[in-house]
């Protein structure tokens, strides 16, 4: 299962690397709207809990430009049924998860030093920072697929994945903007626990979820 | 049509109890507002999880009544929603001078206006009943997450201007309150069986009729 994945992300990855279509979208969205904030903003220095809130749409909203992408392509490019015939429902669903993984990745792994840089963040624990980001990303990640697939197989796509996605990934932005706080102001792990442990919980649910239903929204 | 007549003769029953037969409100743990706003909420949930149930049910049988059950299941439990919302912004007004205070429990039911407000978008955007009714079961099911989540960890956990302990517990309401907010209880979600039924006599009238 977890081979099958592997091969399903790397077709993925080599699928995109033909077009760059999600990762320019991703990061394209997510450098303008650094740009755009931090000019707003950034010379004014603005308080902690604005900081984090900042990042995480920044980072919620470039992620919708671009992790939809994964399904959509293949129904676009009319491949969708060969990739039914190829692998079994758990295999896509961990490829294309993996693929979104990667692509939240490397949004941060930009996104984070920039925004620290140019908004001028002090942050006090950086342990705490570091995980919340990886946890909430990897929540963003899980929901945004599930969420992906179900927007493919509808007949409006644009503008239906930020609808759907909100709903379903408000308990991520809620735990890591509130994280991202505790982690801003204060240098102990413990201060956002359980800003820590909710994001654990929910990714770990949807994970399930998505595993369980993703049969019944990828095969007719 | 027994049953609509013996629930418009209890609900009745209800609204003249709650004004004439519970004493006025002490203060703010005791105040008439929980005859209404407690039992839409919880006929809210309760509907919430009836959806889910039926789109479990849907995804095992693909019978597509079951996705019409939980569709209408999933709009009372907006409808009640929306009352719970507007009952609560009266009350906050009165008991604490503005409409909207942010308190944990208004965030997170304005989170669930949004989570099923978004189902519909979805119901909306799918053309062809069966796939409509395969993705929006599953939506239904995934709903669910945010949905315990909000109305029973972060509103319950968090919540500072909401009283805690009102409902349950020995004294925790008098004699005559609780009497009354369990009647409205019952009658609340007797409304939302009558109205859960006659939608679907009405969605299976409608089948029926696009078959010939």
């Amino acid at each position: 299962m977890l081979a099958r994945s592997a091969a399903v992300f790397r077709k993925d990855v080599t699928c995109e690397f033909r077009t760059r279509y999600a990762v320019n979208a991703i990061l394209l969205f997510a450098v303008t709207t650094l740009v755009a904030v931090s000019f707003a903003v950034g010379g004014v220095g603005v308080s902690q809990s604005v900081q984090a809130s900042l990042l995480w749409i920044i980072i919620y909203f470039s992620g919708m430009s671009g992790l939809a992408r994964a399904f959509v392509r293949e129904e676009e490019a009319r491949t969708a049924t060969a990739l039914r015939l190829a692998a079994a429902p758990g295999a896509v669903f961990g490829g294309k998860l993996l693929f979104n993984l990667a692509l939240v990745g490397a949004l941060e792994v930009i996104v984070v030093p920039l925004f620290v840089g140019m908004m001028d963040v002090r942050v006090e624990g950086w342990p705490l920072f570091l995980v919340i980001l990886a946890v909430g990303s990897a929540g963003l990640a899980v929901s945004s697929t599930m969420v992906a697939a179900i927007v493919s197989r509808a007949n409006v796509k644009g503008a239906l994945f930020a609808v759907l996605s909100l709903p379903l990934l408000l308990p991520v932005l809620i735990g890591g903007i509130r994280g991202t706080q505790a982690a801003l102001s204060s240098a102990v792990f413990g201060a956002g626990m359980e800003w820590v442990k909710l994001l654990v919980a929910y990714t770990g649910i949807m994970f399930v979820l998505s595993l369980l239903l993703f049969r019944f929204i990828w095969e007719d | 049509m027994a049953l609509k007549l013996l629930l418009g003769v209890w609900m009745a029953a209800v609204v003249v109890a709650a004004f004439l037969y519970a004493p006025a409100a002490e203060g703010f743990r005791q105040s008439r507002i929980i005859f209404f706003h407690v039992p839409n909420a919880m006929v809210a949930v309760v509907a919430f999880i009836v959806a889910m149930i039926y789109a479990v049910q849907y995804l095992r049988g693909k019978r597509l009544v079951d996705d019409a059950k939980s569709a209408i299941s999933a709009e009372l439990g907006l409808l009640f929603a929306v009352l719970a919302t507007v009952t609560g912004l009266v009350f906050a007004r009165v008991e604490w001078g503005s409409w909207w205070n942010w308190d944990a429990r208004e965030s997170s039911i304005l989170m669930l206006l949004l989570v099923y407000a978004a189902y519909f978008a979805l119901r909306a955007a799918v053309d062809g009943a069966e796939r409509r009714a395969a993705l929006s079961a599953v939506y239904a099911i995934a709903a669910i997450a945010p949905m315990v989540l909000f109305t029973f960890v972060v509103s319950a956990q968090m919540s500072e201007l909401h009283p805690k302990g009102t409902l349950i517990g020995r004294h925790a309401l008098r004699q005559e309150y609780r009497v009354v907010l369990y009647s409205a209880m019952a009658g609340f979600l007797g409304l939302y069986l009558w109205l859960f039924r006659t939608r679907t006599a009405l969605a299976e009238v409608r089948m029926k009729l696009r078959r010939y």
